[in-house]
């Protein structure tokens, strides 16, 4: 089954021949407009030196992603119906897993507390990493003194690693010498000053926190990309109609940098429900303190391949959450994305 | 493209532009030092003892006091995640762009049936989450007995990058024109020297786009050496880190110093291409 994804697509490609080639194997439409190759016929391979050229280039490439991209994500589909133990696949038990996960304590509660974190993470995040990002594009769009500087500062968080990002926050955190703490007390705020990661109440929150601080330039520089994209025949016309910068924005800005939020909306979805460095990092494999920085992927590691304290591991029962994850994800992102097209204008 | 945006505002009266634009700028500055602070700061702890520290995270340090990159330099393996790093990041970018342009340019300049659903099959590879395929990835490597073995890393890792550039490059060399093509067939060239020699020069712009996107997560990347690697000599950099923090715990002027030549690298390639970086890495998202 493995290789079938070499194998297949090879005689797919070399076998049909053409009508419409010449005896050497060089068509018209090769080189030509891509129009008229429409309106030609597309012509087909065969084992000519075309033929063998065009597939010694296409084969390699599609290997690799047949085999570590598309085999693996439908193995785990498969994976997800048996009983495993350890690295041993055992019987076919059909949807037993999806059911252990989904309604058997103490999986039903960990599934839904690790749901529910990814939610807030989500939401969260939409507020403080996109809409930051929007007003920070807006501000950046004006092209004011230092504008150049100011969108190279606020990009160069997102080159670093996470685990950078994840252990300097951590490093910042810490409640006797964290700067975070030393800063709030000496303005005169140590009353706010706490252990943040090391309760309950403020851990998730100061691990999105770092996110935000990670990864805000990136819809900030789509959502520029996208300002600039706004033709300025419009921007004439609304300067006609109005002096609100706030109608400005809500009434034409916004709506024209619909294809950028669309494009920066899924993948924060996808992002949020796929979290798990800054987590494992910052608050444990366990989501500690008591859960509070449970996500679904640090549930799904810790399923599969065991934690710490205890080293059992269920491939079935990963598999079958990361199953639950994988068509959640698509079908909401695909929700999302219908959605925000459906309000994207063409001009 | 940007001239329209400061055209539109050029003529409004000065005091509302002064207010506006000055909230808005003020805006740019807060949140440059925030974004700027925490890098600062992570340097210039780099550059103290504990102690100090503790006793004034602010301060600007003594930078000819390394004694804290010579611990690091000497005691931790350090220099090994950086070379595997360099490795793996160096194997997989070159079987990327390799491999992504041989698809890119098959499908971008040669029609065949079929071009189009194997141009779908790869841009199918950007939009799935391979992490959660990770089981299925762990029990392939173990077939293949690469478990603990730097190749299953370049091979994940060039199957990710493959779509993207894939879909960069295709566009990219559909775009460009046939005159020189053509006029290489006429004097009978083959059409491997055709590509060689005529088309790749002209595809470059296309592969450093390309390459910078993927270069950025395959460098930083965390979760695929975690579930691959168990060898402390294997470790790439971010996992390595993980090591190395768990060992300094105390020592916090020796952990700030790791961190700090960690991001070293990207940073500094960062601040000379920032231009390239940005385009690269929104390059996906901005169409």
């Amino acid at each position: 089954m493995r290789d079938s994804g070499c194998d297949g697509n090879q005689p797919e490609t070399q076998n049909s021949t053409s009508p419409l080639m010449g005896e050497d194997g060089w068509g018209v439409a090769a080189s030509a407009d891509p129009k008229i190759k429409r309106a030609l016929k597309v012509p087909q391979l065969r084992m000519t030196g075309r033929g063998l050229w065009i597939s010694a280039l296409i084969v390699p490439p599609l290997c690799f992603v047949a085999l570590f991209i598309v085999y693996p994500i439908v193995s785990a589909f498969a994976y997800a119906f048996f009983d495993w133990q350890g690295l041993k696949r055992l019987d076919f038990v059909g949807l037993e897993n999806f059911h252990t996960v989904l309604f058997v304590e103490p999986y039903r509660s960990w599934t839904i507390n690790a749901f529910k974190n990814n939610v807030i993470v989500f939401f969260a995040l939409m507020v403080l990493q996109n809409g930051l990002g929007f007003i920070l594009a807006y501000a950046l769009w004006r092209e004011l003194p230092g504008a150049r500087f100011h969108r190279i500062a606020v990009f160069l968080p997102v080159v670093l690693s996470t685990i950078i990002v994840a252990y300097l926050f951590k490093l910042f955190y810490h409640p006797l010498f964290g700067v975070v703490n030393i800063t709030l007390k000496g303005i005169g705020l140590g009353w706010l000053a706490q252990p943040w990661l090391g309760q309950s109440g403020t851990a998730l929150g100061s691990i999105i926190v770092a996110q935000a601080w990670h990864m805000v330039g990136f819809p900030t520089l789509v959502f520029l990309a996208g300002m600039q994209r706004i033709p300025s025949e419009i921007l004439d016309a609304v300067r006609m109609e109005t002096e609100s910068e706030w109608v400005k924005i809500t009434k034409i800005v916004w709506p024209l940098v619909a294809p950028s939020a669309t494009i920066v909306f899924t993948l924060l979805f996808v992002g949020a429900f796929n979290w798990f460095e800054l987590p494992y990092i910052m608050g444990g494999l366990d989501g500690s303190p008591f859960g509070s920085t449970d996500v679904l992927g640090l549930y799904f590691y810790r399923t599969a391949f065991g934690n710490v304290s205890s080293g059992q591991q269920d491939f079935g029962l990963g598999s079958a959450l990361a199953v639950i994850i994988f068509i959640f994800i698509a079908i909401v992102a695909g929700v999302i994305t219908t959605r925000l097209r459906a309000r994207e204008i063409q001009l | 493209m940007s001239a329209a945006a400061t055209n539109y505002y050029d003529r409004k009266g000065l005091f509302a532009t002064l207010g506006r634009d000055g909230m808005l700028q003020i805006i740019l500055i807060a949140n440059t030092v925030l974004m700027l602070a925490p890098i600062v700061i992570m340097v210039f702890s780099a550059f103290k003892t504990t102690p100090e520290i503790f006793k004034s995270p602010f301060g600007i340090p003594d930078f000819s006091q390394v004694a804290n990159f010579v611990k690091i330099w000497t005691e931790t393996n350090f220099l090994r995640y950086l070379l595997n790093s360099f490795v793996v990041t160096g194997a997989s970018m070159v079987l990327i762009l390799t491999l992504g342009t041989m698809a890119a340019y098959a499908l971008g300049r040669y029609a065949f049936t079929g071009a189009n659903f194997i141009l779908m099959f790869f841009l199918a590879g950007l939009t799935l989450p391979l992490k959660l395929a990770i089981i299925p990835l762990f029990m392939l490597m173990r077939d293949l007995s690469i478990l603990n073995n730097q190749l299953s890393l370049i091979f994940v890792y060039t199957a990710m990058g493959l779509p993207t550039t894939v879909f960069i490059m295709t566009g990219f060399i559909r775009s460009l024109p046939n005159e020189l093509e053509d006029a290489a067939r006429m004097d009978g060239a083959s059409e491997a020297r055709i590509m060689w020699a005529i088309m790749l020069p002209l595809v470059r712009p296309a592969m450093v786009i390309a390459g910078i996107q993927n270069v950025v997560p395959i460098w930083n990347d965390f979760f695929f050496p975690l579930v691959f690697i168990q060898n402390d000599s294997l470790k790439t950099l971010p996992q390595g880190l993980t090591t190395f923090m768990g060992e300094y715990t105390t020592d916090w002027g020796v952990l700030f110093s790791g961190l700090t030549l960690s991001a070293a690298p990207i940073i500094l390639i960062y601040i000379v291409l920032s231009k390239q970086f940005i385009a690269g890495m929104t390059s996906g998202a901005v169409k």
